[in-house]
């Protein structure tokens, strides 16, 4: 869809000149003289600050609502994390409630149910790596494999859908096909076999939460690799091939170096994600297990804070989970660039 | 070359059987895995009473289609409200999210203008680390919003991850084009609507779908903010009908099944998506991919 209009646009620009975006121009806000600036982007002396901004000032507007909605909404309440500090009550409000220092925190890491949430959350994430995290690798090498377009296309879209259906609806589903009274029970009933219990077995929820979430991501997740695939250099697999290797040993020699930067790159990302495991959908699902298997970090902060009030104490807990959760990305980065590759982000 | 003519590369070995068997029943697998789930929300959500109680409470295959539920539900009542409520809370949020993401993206696009770093590391913080849950209450509270529908789209108006894709693929449009378009006196405005967007249709569509689905399919921060139970929108009222089992208040003198009623509000909640993402998903490989990968 791209090349034909940039093409068009491209011919237009010696032949045409200004003739039809002028008109246009004039009357556009933000724009009074239609005079050519570019000079103006690559000043020959440094402009100041005042300058500076009142040349970019179209571009600084329209930064602003963005912004603006990022300091409210993200800034704003980091700043709001001085409550962990204090002990805070809604009534008189964060400017007149008193300081208390590290208690808070004394509170929070004295407490058995922080830390059986978790426990929970890193069991949780351990599950995922190991489980999951495979899966979309696979999913990757088998879709391409596969050298019918329309087929491989075809796939590609049923298994990327599931991504975009709501944890509660994904609750739900899974609720009719493996509860009580679901699809697979009742078929074991008719046989006249006995019912399995999936849903609210304490043992099993932690695989069922891998199990939602495998359906849910896997597929969508595979959209990264299936694209840092298709940019292999074929010529390798051909020499690879010519020289005697076989297909399992393309795999391990071509296809996976080829994906070693993004595996670590979604590795990095897992991390930081250690310890907010699927909010949703363990908020949707702690009541069928009970808090002793249920509970992850965010619910506890949830029920703890928002339900109970003990909004202080709740606020440390997420201010701790925050400064892990940077910390871990970040030494996870600097591993990454010891071991020569590029991470989330580069040094420049 | 047969009818099922590939694109296998030359010096690739042909399959063996055994390759192809297990290859094609984990593909089907996959697929079934992904299809029969909604299937058999469908078929009970259209099924008559007698046959879902003939197959035990959820239906398979429907024999005799009914759309009653849907009528039921549909016609005014709880749910009816919140599908309303989670429609417009949709469009307004996307609309405000798409604009203040493509205005943001663009203002970000070029290199060298005042303030250039800085505010794209505003930005890009935010991706590293979130505002935990207890600070975002009590800001949304702070600001009056508590209760209100603005709570449901402004505290997720801006995403990082999409102002940065957008932005990356800006970038990546040749900047003759954008010269040229100046030269001819474009300001910022005219050059965004006439040269840019055009280009950018496919991921402006990938972004417009991402946020989209977050508004549709969001449930906590109605959870969290959403203080009266009339401003509910649809995600929390499935909930609490279908996960936590309350009964769904029916009237006339043959109401629908209540599985049938529950499984009509998960197929609603579901049809936006499956209507929609036909048309997105094959923007998905290239729209998303140059994006994140040069990001």
């Amino acid at each position: 869809m791209h090349k034909p209009n940039l093409a068009k646009l491209r011919q237009k620009r010696p032949s045409q000149g200004g003739q039809d975006v002028e008109p246009h121009a004039q009357t556009e806000r933000g724009n009074p003289s239609p005079r050519v600036k570019m000079t103006s982007r690559r000043p020959k002396h440094r402009q100041n600050a005042w300058q500076r901004s009142k040349r970019d000032r179209v571009l600084l507007l329209m930064v602003l609502p963005g912004m603006l909605l990022f300091v409210v909404f993200h800034y704003l309440p980091l700043l709001g994390n001085v409550i962990a500090f204090q002990d805070y009550v809604p009534f008189i409000g964060i400017r007149n409630s008193p300081f208390v220092g590290l208690s808070n925190f004394q509170t929070l890491f004295t407490d058995p149910a922080f830390w059986n949430a978790v426990r929970n959350t890193l069991v949780i994430t351990a599950l995922n790596l190991l489980l999951f995290f495979p899966v979309p690798i696979a999913i990757a090498l088998l879709l391409d494999s596969l050298y019918h377009d329309r087929l491989k296309g075809f796939i590609r879209s049923a298994i990327f859908l599931p991504h975009f259906i709501s944890w509660v609806v994904i609750v739900a589903l899974f609720q009719q096909i493996l509860g009580g009274a679901g699809v697979i029970n009742q078929f074991f009933l008719q046989q006249g076999w006995d019912t399995v219990q999936i849903i609210g077995n304490e043992s099993l929820f932690k695989l069922l939460l891998v199990a939602q979430v495998t359906w849910k991501d896997a597929g969508w997740a595979s959209i990264i690799l299936t694209a840092a695939l298709a940019s292999i250099d074929g010529s390798l697999y051909e020499s690879a091939t010519v020289d005697g290797a076989g297909y399992w040993k393309r795999l391990w020699h071509i296809s996976l170096p080829g994906l070693r930067p993004v595996i670590i790159l979604l590795l990095i990302l897992r991390l930081g994600d250690a310890l907010s495991v699927g909010f949703e959908q363990v908020l949707l699902q702690r009541s069928s297990v009970g808090p002793a298997a249920g509970e992850v970090l965010d619910t506890y902060i949830y029920y703890f804070g928002v339900q109970n009030g003990n909004w202080s104490v709740a606020a440390a807990a997420g201010l701790f989970k925050g400064i892990v959760a940077l910390s871990l990305v970040l030494a996870a980065n600097k591993l990454a660039h010891k071991l020569g590759e590029d991470g989330v982000y580069t040094k420049k | 070359m047969s009818k099922y003519a590939t694109n296998r590369p030359i010096w690739m070995e042909r399959p063996t059987v055994l390759g192809r068997v297990l290859k094609s029943l984990i593909l089907v697998a996959m697929v079934v895995a992904v299809v029969f789930p909604f299937l058999v929300v469908i078929s009970t959500s259209i099924s008559s009473p007698e046959s879902i109680s003939r197959a035990g409470g959820l239906v398979v295959i429907p024999t005799d289609v009914s759309f009653d539920a849907y009528a039921e539900i549909l016609l005014g009542g709880v749910v009816s409200r919140a599908v309303l409520i989670s429609v417009g809370v949709t469009i307004v949020g996307t609309l405000l999210s798409l604009t203040c993401t493509i205005f943001a993206a663009y203002g970000l696009s070029r290199r060298g203008s005042f303030g250039h770093g800085p505010l794209l590391t505003i930005a890009l913080v935010t991706l590293f680390f979130a505002p935990g849950i207890i600070p975002s209450y009590l800001t949304v509270k702070s600001l009056g919003l508590l209760d209100s529908y603005w709570a449901l789209i402004l505290p997720t108006a801006i995403n990082a991850f999409n102002l940065v894709l957008l932005r990356n693929f800006f970038l990546g449009i040749p900047s003759e084009l954008l010269d040229a378009a100046r030269i001819d006196g474009a300001g910022d405005l005219a050059i965004l609507r006439r040269v840019i967007l055009p280009l950018s249709k496919a991921i402006t569509t990938v972004i417009a779908m991402f946020y989209g689905v977050a508004y549709w399919n969001s449930f906590f921060s109605a959870l969290l903010y959403m203080t009266s139970e009339s401003k509910w929108p649809l995600q929390l009222i499935l909930r609490v009908f279908v996960l936590e089992g309350q009964q769904i208040g029916v009237s006339g003198e043959a109401p629908p099944p209540q599985q049938a009623l529950q499984m009509a509000i998960v197929v609603i909640a579901i049809i936006p998506i499956l209507v929609v993402f036909p048309f997105v998903q094959r923007h998905f490989t290239k729209g998303v991919i140059t994006g994140a990968i040069k990001g």
